[in-house]
């Protein structure tokens, strides 16, 4: 699984985008979307995703489950 | 976002209850009202005051650090600064709603290229604007790359500009040199609270080295992080203002300790703002019901602050996307669309000249007010009055009671007048005639003045403010504001010694939720 950003919360703040360790994020009409070939939730990098952790509205950077789960490298 | 009505009432029991800060502000004697050696009462938050002549120097231009200045120089912000690293109860970035605007919210972000554009447009159309600052929305050093890139367009293309910031604190220790670097000497660092079991009901949540922290953790870091960021500022010779929130309940009492470590820390101005809250905001405090302070309370407290240093009184609490004269917002005229269509001349010897233009109406406006108190000073009397006067700025009675969209607030006594404020009002005369139902408002909102003065006021509303026991005064139209108060005062007052009027305390007033909105 990756993040994804639920579109109708974002307030395009941007705070995430450089927050990001693997530059997945970026601006795609007015608002701002996650790469989930590039999402690795964070993990191997920081204990919590950082996209979920300083997003100002809640529930807006969620676990997308349409995508497999990301498999850290062994 | 947890922290809803559970902690505000924490918060009451901790604090005293206000009417004993009143009572306490009562007895406060810092103010005097014994008038000698002329200077105005309470410092003059007009004037120089009792700032050092350098400190003077650099802010006497400024209108969000003069309350003088305030009257002739505009200030503009742009908004290149969306993210923020802190929460606060207080603050919803979801919405913009055009109707209802506060810090926080904009109508558009900008990209530094587009900010640069913009000052230029706006300087060149309005040549009082003297400073731009970056406020936001969300917190300026939370975007380091964006505000100072914006700060090294805008020093190359309008180097007469000032530059200020705004900012929570949370990062600000890293960037005080680039801040001294790019020339910025007026930094605003928002400090609600120094203690963590305060701050623990008014920030929900703190990124900080990549984690989310919250409850007492997050406020002692935040606090820690301010006040070693203010101290830095101080030692680089940034000046450096200190904006609070007045939150009854929770941080009210707490103020006065919070003036006291920002003074001993270097701070040269303290703000202290009233709660924004309704619902319809959507932040914690909005939907939780806390309220925001009286206009009484308000002042209380900022004059139980003001014996300790110099209080600012005229905040606006504009926008981050503000334009224009403290209490008006032109920022409409400037949208992104409407600046990349205009052809820009940068006109730096036109602007000088309009504002050698200003200074001298801003110095004819200090004579005639001086002139006015010389024979007021050997008069003695603890009577002080509050006047409401509707202006659009100059320092003159230049507005119609109908279109005010503020009034601005004066205290006079025997020991001269002063600016304690100013209190905003829904337009009451739309479309050329005046709304019934507008007028109580407007009422309450200056309830606790004598008089309004106003440049012109119809029949019906004028009837109405008697009915409420303020004087509706138009005699005074277009001329000086302090100038006119101290001449209403001298009558009022001999009206008094002579049993024509009896000088009864005014009751309390409304503060008006919401700021300014582009009209």
């Amino acid at each position: 699984m990756a993040y994804k950003i639920i579109n109708s919360q974002c307030t395009a703040c941007a705070a995430c985008e450089p927050e990001c360790p693997n530059n997945a994020i970026r601006e795609k009409d007015g608002t701002f979307i996650i790469k989930p070939e590039k999402c690795t939730e964070c993990i191997g990098y920081f204990d919590d995703p950082q996209c979920v952790a300083v997003c100002p509205v809640e529930n807006t950077c969620v676990i997308d489950n349409s995508v497999p789960r990301y498999q850290a490298a062994v | 976002m947890e922290p809803t009505s559970e902690s505000s009432n924490a918060g009451a029991q901790k604090n005293l209850p206000l009417e004993q800060l009143m009572q306490k502000v009562a007895e406060h004697k810092g103010c005097g009202t014994s008038g000698a050696g002329g200077k105005a009462s309470c410092g003059s938050s007009a004037g120089q005051g009792d700032l050092a002549p350098e400190i003077w120097e650099k802010v006497k231009n400024h209108p969000c650090y003069s309350e003088e200045a305030h009257h002739h120089y505009a200030r503009m912000h742009v908004a290149v600064a969306p993210a923020c690293n802190i929460q606060c109860n207080y603050c919803n970035r979801k919405y913009d709603c055009a109707n209802e605007s506060r810090p926080g919210v904009v109508s558009e972000k900008l990209t530094p290229e587009q900010a640069a554009k913009k000052v230029l447009a706006v300087a060149s159309t309005i040549p009082q604007m003297t400073v731009l600052g970056i406020a936001g929305p969300g917190d300026p050093l939370a975007n380091p790359q964006k505000t100072f890139k914006t700060f090294e367009l805008i020093a190359k293309a309008a180097p007469d500009i000032k530059l200020c910031l705004s900012t929570n604190g949370l990062a600000l220790p890293d960037h005080v040199d680039t801040i001294k670097s790019f020339n910025v000497d007026h930094v605003t660092i928002t400090i609600n609270m120094i203690d963590p079991e305060v701050g623990q009901h008014i920030y929900p949540w703190i990124f900080w080295k990549h984690k989310r922290v919250t409850g007492k953790d997050a406020a002692r870091i935040l606090t820690e992080r301010q006040l070693e960021g203010l101290e830095m500022l101080t030692a680089a010779g940034i000046l450096c203002k200190v904006n609070s929130v007045m939150i009854p309940g929770i941080n009210d009492r707490h103020l006065v300790e919070v003036n006291k470590a920002v003074k001993s820390r270097g701070a040269f101005l303290h703000n202290i703002m009233p709660l924004i809250s309704a619902p319809e905001h959507g932040t914690v405090f909005g939907l939780n019901g806390q309220r925001g302070p009286s206009a009484q309370e308000l002042k209380a407290l900022q004059d139980s602050c003001e014996g300790e240093m110099n209080m600012m009184r005229h905040c606006r609490q504009c926008r981050a996307d503000a334009v224009g004269l403290l209490g008006e917002d032109r920022s409409a005229e400037f949208t992104t669309e409407k600046i990349m269509q205009m052809d820009v001349q940068y006109d730096a010897e036109g602007r000088k000249a309009y504002q050698q233009q200003v200074e001298q109406e801003r110095q004819a406006t200090v004579a005639a007010k001086e002139a006015e108190l010389a024979d007021l000073m050997s008069e003695f009397s603890d009577i002080k009055v509050l006047i409401a006067v509707a202006t659009k700025g100059h320092g003159r009675i230049n507005e119609h009671f109908g279109h005010a969209q503020e009034f601005q607030i004066y205290e006079v006594g025997t020991a001269g007048s002063k600016f304690v404020g100013h209190r905003r009002v829904d337009l009451y005369c739309q479309g050329g005639y005046g709304e019934e139902d507008t007028l109580p408002t407007v009422i309450r909102a200056i309830n606790d003045c004598v008089a309004v003065f106003v440049a012109k006021i119809g029949g019906c509303p004028k009837d109405s403010l008697k009915a409420a026991g303020i004087d509706p005064v138009d005699q005074y139209a277009h001329e000086f504001i302090e100038q006119s108060a101290v001449r209403y005062f001298k009558e009022y007052l001999a009206k008094v010694k002579s049993g024509e009027i009896v000088h009864v305390a005014r009751g309390d007033a409304d503060i008006r939720q919401g700021a300014y909105i582009a009209a």
